[in-house]
């Protein structure tokens, strides 16, 4: 498992042959990446500025992979999550799991996904024409988490 | 001592990120560090009070108001997470 928070961009091809590399047990790798949108909530948007709780976001995202491993048959994962300046277009996350087969991998990527959204240390600063507001959580993430919470 | 971080919106309107404070007698757990913080007045006392969304976290871990709190701890209060 591999947790990274990191200002530097990322190449997800390179990240996902690194993650299966040497284990021909793996049958499947699903993948998400997260960008940068220039309109939120009817209002373009010129940058946005990510920042984190260093130590506990890390734990926070370990906890979340450990979990997935427990739901789901799975063989590694990976996170990556990019934190300060960046401008739409820009990848903001990655999220890979490496399983025997996709089912499981689709399923604890999801999964991992929806509870960084609603459990990780991050928060979202937004730069627009009006100037600089903080984003505010969205009720939806935290419905899409707790679809997690009705399935054992 | 403990350790007491603020993040994101909170961190700016409290005009700090990090300081110190000697626990005094009788605060015990994340609720009363709240409370004698939003006892401050001004900016404290709004992004503090018992109705704010504020989250809380001790040694790294998300904190409810009862979890305890104790010297050399680390303390943070943050706004709903808003990553990804």
């Amino acid at each position: 498992m591999t947790v990274r928070i990191q200002t530097a961009d990322f190449d997800a091809g390179a990240e996902i042959a690194a993650l299966r590399a040497g284990n021909p047990k793996i049958g499947a790798v699903a993948s998400f990446v997260g960008l940068v949108r220039d309109v939120n909530e009817g209002e373009r948007v010129s940058q946005m500025t990510l920042e984190h709780y260093p130590g506990m976001t890390e734990k926070a995202i370990e906890e979340i992979v450990a979990e997935a491993r427990t739901r789901w048959d799975i063989c590694d994962a990976l996170v990556v999550h990019r934190v300060g300046a960046l401008k739409p277009g820009d990848q903001i996350v990655l999220v890979a799991v490496a399983g025997a087969h996709r089912g499981d991998a689709f399923a604890a990527c999801q999964f991992v996904m929806d509870y960084l959204k609603t459990r990780a240390p991050f928060w979202k600063k937004e730069h627009t024409g009006e100037g600089a507001r903080w984003v505010e959580a969205r009720a939806s993430d935290e419905i899409a988490a707790g679809r997690w919470r009705s399935k054992g | 001592m403990v350790t007491v971080l603020y993040f994101a919106r909170l961190r700016e309107a409290l005009g700090t990120g990090r300081e110190q404070i000697e626990l005094p007698p009788g605060v015990r757990d994340l609720d009363a560090l709240r409370a004698l913080l939003a006892s401050r007045g001004g900016a404290w006392a709004r992004e503090l009070a018992p109705a704010s969304t504020v989250r809380g976290a001790v040694n790294e871990a998300m904190a409810r108001g009862d979890t305890r709190v104790a010297d050399g701890d680390e303390v943070a209060f943050f706004p709903p997470v808003t990553g990804g």
